[in-house]
């Protein structure tokens, strides 16, 4: 916001003394003002929107979504208008629009406030999905969302907030389409996303007192997909797990396993896996949501058994 | 005399029918009060959002309900579902993710529903039921029943393009709804007066041609009034009715939430017109209520409550495969048909 005019923030409850639901925005109203940390009423539909619009005209919103499970109310915007007027209009259009959310398990927050919907997002032409995984990874990411002149979800996790890591105080961009190999290793490649890595780098850690040494690939971006990153480290484990916390069916480890399976079939020596949430919808209670949630012990069982051959 | 003793009971409610609305209103006071104890202990999990300050709403609108009305809610729904005679036993199972809450343990407080009574459900989407409850409305019509519908939701609400299409397609339906505006004056942080520019809400609700009425909602008796009037217009196939009750949530958004974007007069202000006060004021000078009575019923809600959280405590968590029921009827979350039997 200091480097470019034209960068304004949109959404419910940003400004300051609430600075928005976990924080993120605490603070740039006092900076920035209103104007450009603008707080909206309820109107998902109506802010998403002029988010679009103002995009198209020379600025570079950033609009919050407070849960990517509000996203809904404003998914015309979305999907018929942010990520298709560019092609529909023939490449006149550029949306250099950020829509900022969080998701995720892990709060008892039921099936309304705890949905990881990414793949839907994926399965979208014309939007870019990010969702970083560190706090060093969440700030070059940001960045490059802000400054790149397609439409971005940026999907952070509600879990995250309370993380710690290395953030350099300087500039720096980390670009779209590049992942990070969080954790190298031989046996097997986990590729993970968001709070997931976290997971399945504990399970990792718990591994390596088994003897079994885990590749953990956070692709950063999952539109694009850095797949080569992926393959190369296939290439050297020949198993693949690929984890997150969204339901299982029509889920992103389904396009990953489907890349593999069409551009590196051949380094592929076990059955390819996943670890996801089952099909269902949120539930409340704390042991039924643990219950469904790929944490590092089913991950770590899932990869225990792949190496040891008994899938 | 004051206006508020003056005035004189409405005609059309019995003293039991006033004791029970008084009674409904300390029972959700003490519910919230003691959710929120159990909360900050770390027993219930999850969002915790209260309504205390707004009990005269629901507790004035559903004494003009008949048992087989319905209501949808919100995030905020305790009150409502209470008023409409939600169990506070199987309410404290739900907080505590216990089989036998009203959700099994899958929705939680935000969402408690009981269909046996009309409750068609809470939702954590702002404004999730308002375009639902036109359908409720439309379905009662196409059925040829009397029932009615009433729509809660917060002042929040207002903003979202769904409420406009609600109001809409109500007022083009004529349909028996009466939508209830619980406006607290605040969306969690943003206040009401940023929430649309200088327009009364009743005159915008006027505008799709649905009689609409501001009443003061800290006044159990006006909501009660303005509900009966709205309530026998929608029975008796005269369409929607709007009511805006202005109230105030004495605490914060949810538990955790300090509410410091509430100035504190404004606070203290509303606290001192506390609608469960007021209530207990008339009726014990229209000689409805001693004060022995007034102990008595203090006592009983205690007790149900006390006897609810025991209850919450002491039931069975749910086996953790239950997460993977009651996503389809005819289906397990597989795809996989269910037999007639294994259907819930
Ligand atoms: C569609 C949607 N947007 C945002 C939220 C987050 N949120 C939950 S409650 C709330 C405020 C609602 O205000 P209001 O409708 O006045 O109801 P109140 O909380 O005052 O009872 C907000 C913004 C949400 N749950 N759903
Ligand atoms: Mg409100």
């Amino acid at each position: 916001m200091l480097r470019d005019e034209r960068v304004f923030l949109m959404g419910e409850d940003i400004a300051d003394p609430f600075g928005s639901a976990y924080k993120v925005t605490l603070g740039l109203s006092p900076e920035f003002g209103t104007d450009r940390v603008r707080q909206t009423p309820i109107s998902e539909l109506g802010f998403v929107g002029a988010g679009v619009g103002a995009a198209l005209t020379g600025m570079r919103p950033v609009v919050e979504l407070m849960y990517i499970d509000f996203s809904m109310l404003a998914m015309d915007q979305i999907v018929n208008q942010a990520a298709k007027i560019r092609y529909m209009s023939g490449g006149q259009a550029e949306v250099p629009l950020v829509i900022r959310t969080q998701g995720g398990l892990g709060r008892s927050s039921a099936a309304h406030h705890a949905q990881s919907l990414e793949a839907w997002f994926v399965h979208l032409p014309g939007m870019l999905v990010a969702m970083p995984s560190t706090p060093y990874d969440a700030k070059g990411l940001l960045k490059t969302a802000i400054r790149l002149n397609d439409p971005v979800m940026f999907i952070e996790h509600k879990l995250l907030y309370n993380t710690e890591g290395p953030v350099p105080e300087e500039e720096y961009t980390i670009p779209f389409g590049v992942a990070d190999v969080k954790r190298e290793g031989t046996d097997c490649t986990v590729v993970a996303t968001s709070m997931t890595v976290l997971k399945a780098l504990q399970a990792a850690e718990m591994l390596k007192k088994e003897g079994i040494s885990v590749e953990v690939v956070d692709p950063r971006t999952l539109f694009p997909l850095d797949i080569e990153t992926i393959i190369q480290s296939v290439r050297k484990t020949s198993r693949l797990i690929v984890a997150h916390e969204s339901p299982e069916r029509g889920g992103f480890a389904a396009e990953v396993i489907a890349q593999i399976a069409d551009k590196a079939f051949g380094y592929i020596d076990a059955p390819i896996q996943r670890v996801c949430a089952p099909s269902v919808p949120t539930p409340f209670a704390r042991h039924l949501e643990d219950f469904i949630t790929a944490d590092e012990t089913k991950i770590a069982d899932r990869v225990r058994s792949l190496v040891r051959g008994e899938i | 005399m004051s206006d508020e003793i003056k005035e004189g009971p409405p005609e059309d409610l019995t003293r039991e029918q006033l004791l029970g609305m008084y009674r409904r209103m300390r029972l959700i006071r003490g519910f919230e009060n003691r959710a929120k104890e159990h909360f900050e202990a770390g027993e219930i999990a999850g969002f915790l959002h209260l309504s205390q300050g707004q009990e005269a709403v629901p507790v004035g609108t559903c004494t003009a309900l008949r048992q087989d009305d319905y209501i949808t809610s919100t995030h905020r729904g305790h009150g409502d579902v209470i008023a409409k005679g939600c169990d506070v036993k199987y309410m404290f199972a739900e907080l505590y993710g216990r089989t036998t809450g009203y959700c099994k343990g899958k929705g939680g407080s935000m969402h408690i529903a009981d269909f046996s009574q009309g409750i068609i459900g809470a939702t954590g989407i702002v404004g999730g039921s308002v375009p639902t409850a036109p359908g409720i409305a439309l379905s009662i019509k196409m059925r040829g029943t009397d029932q009615v519908v009433a729509c809660f939701f917060g002042d929040g609400a207002t903003a979202g393009g769904g409420f406009h299409e609600a109001l809409n397609l109500s007022s083009l339906w004529q349909v028996p709804i009466i939508f209830v505006c619980q406006n607290n004056l605040y969306a969690l942080s943003h206040p009401w007066e940023k929430t649309a520019y200088k327009c009364e809400l009743s005159y915008r609700v006027s505008t799709y041609n649905i009689p609409a009425e501001c009443v003061d909602g800290m006044d159990a008796l006006a909501v009660y009034r303005a509900a009966r009037k709205a309530v026998d217009r929608a029975r008796a196939g005269g369409g929607p009715s709007f009511i805006e009750a202005k109230t105030y949530r004495f605490l914060g958004h949810y538990v955790g939430d300090p509410g410091l974007y509430m100035p504190p007069e404004e606070r203290e202000a509303w606290r001192k017109r506390d609608a469960i006060l007021k209530l207990g004021r008339q009726l014990r000078a229209w000689g409805c209520l001693t004060e022995e009575e007034d102990a008595q019923i203090a006592a009983d809600v205690d007790a149900e409550l006390e006897g609810a959280i025991a209850f919450a405590q002491s039931s069975p968590l749910p086996p953790p495969e239950d997460a993977l029921t009651d996503v389809y009827v005819h289906f397990d979350y597989l795809g996989n048909p269910l037999d007639e039997g294994e259907q819930r």
